[in-house]
């Protein structure tokens, strides 16, 4: 567990205009409950002052952060400076859409101290944006990476899906070649997972859309990888890209290191010495929660040694930099799976660190238990 | 009690025909449970057997009865296993009654168990009752059985009693039949101790509890018995009789039937078909009446992982003493590592024990491809039995081969005629012959090598017949078979537990059907697997799994850690279920299943 790094802050902005037909994050498609929310919110803040060291990184997730009005935003950020301290280097980041941003609104994030803007484009097509439920077109959302880039951010970072039912190729180069144009800092391209639950996922249960298979999804994940790297971004998660290692997202690379987080919000979840927890899914009953003076936890989990070493190798080896060659209790040398491993080229050794290959990032989710005999 | 107020009896019917719930009537009425305690079939303890909903382990159980003409009697009621495969558990209960009740299902009319169980019952020269059950059902054909049991069994159909034990109705008049029509034990407390065992159970306090019928004789705590097999002497702690719990008594006389409690702890020591006597007055001769125990279905057992060795060896050892009829002894593979050649007495039997291993005694194990036992002549003359396909004889040495067949009796309503002898020639069935007992009923008998029969046969039976064809065998004899050893190759690797004995006829087909079934139970790994078969040098079947090419999943973040790592906990207790073959991981499912064909 990495404790010498500082913390990070995430808020949970459940709000959305409407719902995309692929997400499953929480949010409702109204802005009726914000200012109780943001209530709320405010109230939890408390509940967890002094409880964490300084953060050196804030992001602002949803749900669209974007949906709440220039003095909500303010008034949450005064009230996060108040009660948490924050490194002065912080990565202060806001996820955004394109269908509500303005030179003018930019202007004020900026002057709040939010120094990284992560776009949710998703694609350049008309016809993906159209699958995918998104309210703006093409047009709007690189009007939207030309306002955010002359803003002046420091970092600016676009959301990509691949994977979509109709998109070839083509058009998917297409649309990153268009994005690169802007030269974001960091890039993540989201393989499409048709969740359970979302209306795409009832549309596959209906027959009404497929995924693409195996096969393409391949084709796309190679593709992707390759094309990036060779226009001088690092692969350095399954989703993931930076033009340096300095403008890799620090916020999330927490979620993958073990690092202490606390997320506020509902449905946001906290991890600090070896526990876990997450509230409840839920803005009414986080608000009800907070307003009995009770601290809106849906449910905790207490980690085990060897539920750590699980997820330090799970999390581990979905990142370039893979995993600490003695960590996970000893687990990569046990057996001769890394030697296997090897000789398949799915993980190579380097600097005492064991790191999947891109033909082992196609098989994330089975490389952990190949440790396991 | 006097030995003219006991009776020893049993029930004995075909699979379904409502004995269980007859036997707990029986309990019920004897006031031994309370309606909190009744569950439905007690006798059936094991999970397994509620599961089933057969009876696996006989039980026994001591009834108290009033009878009509105020007498009391006390009745010992031995409660046999249902299947095909455990005859050998049937003959010793019958050993030990003076009567039975033959129960036959008012709709379903007479069944080849029905017949075969009579037949055993005629061996031990019991008395008959036929009971006729579930005359509540709206499809009951009383007339009809009641022809069946005089012309099918040959038995005096105007003593069938008539009951359901569902209802509950006729209870009385079968407790009456037991006390006037199966005569009292005979025997002489006075004269040397023989008792018959044949059942025992451990109990981690009390070491075994042997179960026995006392034909001659008394036992008493305090007693030093001697075991006629092997001359071990052992001092008796106690010795009681079976109620709903064990109840102790002063002592067990000609007659009673109880158990016996005598420190004994090594399982080998007890050997189920032994007489009990008395060390210091030893009678001269054993008692007759048992079979030995013949295991007709062989199979490897080994841990999932090697380390586990030791524990298999000791949850084999209890695991023994409630099953007199699995034989193992020391085997090893270059797959699987070191483990046990075990004898089944069929296949449902090996499942048993397979699935009694892994809940009772918490055991990870993998049971290799079952196979019969076989017998080659060699060309020096020698002859060798092999129901091990890795001891397959060198075939440049071999002369002729033979294996065991079995004479198979099926009774079907006439419509499932076609269906059933298309399986039966499909299995290799040689020689029928067909009987017609009743209007609209056929018997067919066949001469059927085992190995076609006992890996999934009668489940095949039941799906062609939905449900309506019975089955019965008997071991005949050997036969001169063409056989060959069909090997299978995982990625170019012979894996040695996986290969058969096969009729070379049949050697292709098998081939094909194991390969299909390991695609379907290997999961696809990072590489391609080619799965072969063989027979010599010679490729004869072929699948391939292909590799999976991507499964990582896109997102992961605060929500989603927690759930990928509970899946990746689950996916990591399914993987100690499998066994690493070279670089490729099998199902401990895989080896048995690879024999039983799919339904169409």
């Amino acid at each position: 567990m990495n404790k010498t790094e500082h913390p990070g802050l995430y808020i949970h902005i459940p709000f959305c205009h409407s719902k995309c037909r692929y997400c499953d994050f929480y949010s409702v498609a109204s802005s009726a409950a914000i200012p109780a929310w943001l209530h709320a919110v405010q109230t939890e803040v408390l509940l967890y002052k002094d409880k964490f060291q300084e953060f050196d990184s804030l992001y602002l997730g949803g749900g669209t952060p974007t949906i709440l009005g220039e003095r909500e935003l303010a008034a949450l950020i005064a009230c996060l400076r108040k009660h948490f301290a924050f490194r002065p280097e912080s990565e202060m980041t806001i996820e955004a859409n394109p269908d509500d941003l303005s030179m003018d609104k930019l202007k004020a994030i900026g002057d709040l101290g939010i120094n990284r803007v992560s776009l949710g484009v998703q694609s350049l097509d008309d016809r993906d944006l159209k699958y995918l439920g998104r309210r703006h077109g093409a047009e709007q959302a690189l009007k939207a990476i030309e306002m955010i880039r002359s803003c002046g951010f420091a970092e600016v970072g676009v959301d990509l899906m691949y994977g979509l039912e109709g998109q070839r190729l083509p058009g998917w180069r297409r649309t990153i070649d268009q994005v690169l144009e802007f030269r974001p800092e960091h890039l993540s391209c989201y393989q499409l997972t048709i969740e359970r639950g979302t209306p795409l996922g009832k549309m596959k249960q209906a027959g009404q859309v497929r995924p693409i298979g195996e096969k393409l999804e391949t084709a796309f994940f190679v593709f992707t990888s390759r094309y990036l790297d060779k226009r001088g971004y690092r692969h350095y998660e399954i989703s993931n890209f930076a033009r340096s290692r300095e403008t890799m997202c620090r916020h999330n690379r927490k979620y993958w290191s073990h690092v202490p987080y606390l997320g506020l919000g509902p449905s946001a979840h906290s991890f600090q010495a070896g526990s876990r927890w997450w509230n409840v899914r839920s803005t009414k009953k986080y608000c009800r929660l907070l307003a009995e003076g009770k601290a809106p936890v849906g449910a905790c989990e207490v980690l085990s040694e060897e539920q750590l070493d699980l997820e330090t190798l799970a999390l581990g080896l979905r990142t370039s930099d893979g995993v600490d060659f003695h960590a996970a209790g000893g687990r990569l040398q046990s057996g001769n799976a890394l030697e296997e491993l090897q000789k398949s080229h799915l993980v190579r050794v380097s600097n005492g660190r064991v790191q999947p290959t891109r033909k082992g990032f196609l098989v994330a989710d089975s490389l952990p238990l190949m440790f396991y005999a | 009690m006097t030995m003219q107020h006991i009776r020893n009896f049993s029930i004995i019917a075909h699979i379904d025909h409502g004995k269980s719930t007859l036997a707990d009537r029986l309990i019920q009425y004897a006031g031994l449970v309370t309606e909190r305690q009744f569950r439905d079939q007690i006798l059936d303890n094991m999970d397994i057997e509620r599961e089933r909903g057969i009876t696996i382990k006989s039980q026994t159980i001591l009834l108290s009865y009033t009878s009509r003409a105020g007498e009391v009697f006390a009745l010992n009621l031995i409660d046999t296993p249902g299947h095909v495969d455990f005859s050998y558990e049937v003959s010793r209960a019958l050993a030990s009654c003076e009567g039975v009740l033959l129960l036959v299902d008012a709709s379903q009319g007479v069944q080849a168990q029905t017949i075969a169980n009579l037949y055993a019952a005629m061996e031990h020269d019991l008395t008959i009752i036929p009971v006729i059950n579930k005359i509540d059902l709206p499809s009951a054909d009383i007339d009809g059985v009641k022809e069946q049991i005089d012309h099918d069994l040959g038995l005096e159909s105007d003593h069938a009693i008539l009951c359901s034990a569902k209802e509950g109705t006729g209870i009385e008049d079968v407790l009456e039949a037991i006390v006037k029509q199966v005569p009292a034990p005979s025997g002489n407390a006075e004269e040397p101790l023989a008792a018959l065992i044949f059942d025992a159970h451990y109990d981690s306090f009390r070491g075994t509890i042997v179960s026995c019928r006392v034909f001659d004789g008394t036992v008493r705590a305090g007693d030093t018995i001697r075991l006629m097999s092997n001359g071990a002497t052992h001092k008796v702690e106690e010795v009681g009789v079976f109620r709903f719990t064990r109840e102790s008594q002063k002592e067990l006389s000609a007659g009673s039937v109880g158990y016996v409690i005598a420190g004994i702890k090594t399982v080998a020591d007890i050997r189920i078909g032994d007489t009990i006597t008395l060390d210091t007055n030893p009678v001269s001769s054993s008692l007759p009446g048992f079979k030995e125990v013949k295991p007709v279905v062989f199979s490897s057992l080994y841990p999932i992982s090697s380390d586990d060795y030791p524990s298999l060896v000791d949850a084999l050892e209890k695991y023994k003493l409630n099953d007199a009829a699995l034989v193992y002894q020391k085997d090893s593979s270059i797959a699987l590592g070191q483990g046990f050649r075990c004898g089944f007495l069929g296949l449902l039997h090996l499942e048993i024990v397979q699935e009694r291993l892994e809940r009772e005694f918490d055991q990870s194990i993998i049971m290799t491809v079952p196979s019969v036992q076989y017998r080659f002549t060699l060309l020096d003359g020698t002859t060798v039995t092999v129901e091990n396909p890795q001891y397959y004889p060198d075939p440049m040495l071999v002369k002729g081969s033979g294996e065991p067949f079995i004479g198979a009796t099926i009774i079907i309503p006439e419509r499932y005629m076609g269906v059933v002898m298309k399986l039966c020639l499909e299995r290799r069935g040689v020689n029928p012959r067909i009987t017609y007992p009743t209007p609209a009923r056929v018997e067919i008998r066949f001469d059927m090598p085992l190995a076609e029969v006992v890996f999934d046969f009668y489940d095949r039976l039941k799906t062609v017949t939905q449900g309506y064809g019975s089955f019965d065998y008997e071991l005949i004899e050997y036969r001169e078979s063409d056989l060959v050893k069909l090997d299978i190759l995982v990625n170019g690797e012979k894996v040695d537990a996986l290969s058969l004995i096969v009729h070379r006829e049949r050697a292709r087909q098998w081939g094909i059907q194991v390969c299909d079934r390991l695609k379907e139970e290997i999961p696809r790994h990072n590489f391609k697997i080619a799965i072969q078969g063989a027979i010599g040098g010679k490729i004869i079947s072929r699948s391939t799994i292909s590799a999976f090419r991507k499964d990582v999943t896109a997102k992961c973040y605060g929500g989603d850690i927690s759930r990928k790592r509970k899946l990746l906990e689950k996916q990591k207790k399914g993987k100690k279920r499998m066994k690493m073959v070279g670089s490729v991981m099998i199902p401990q499912s895989a080896f048995v299943s690879v024999l039983k064909t799919r339904d169409e």
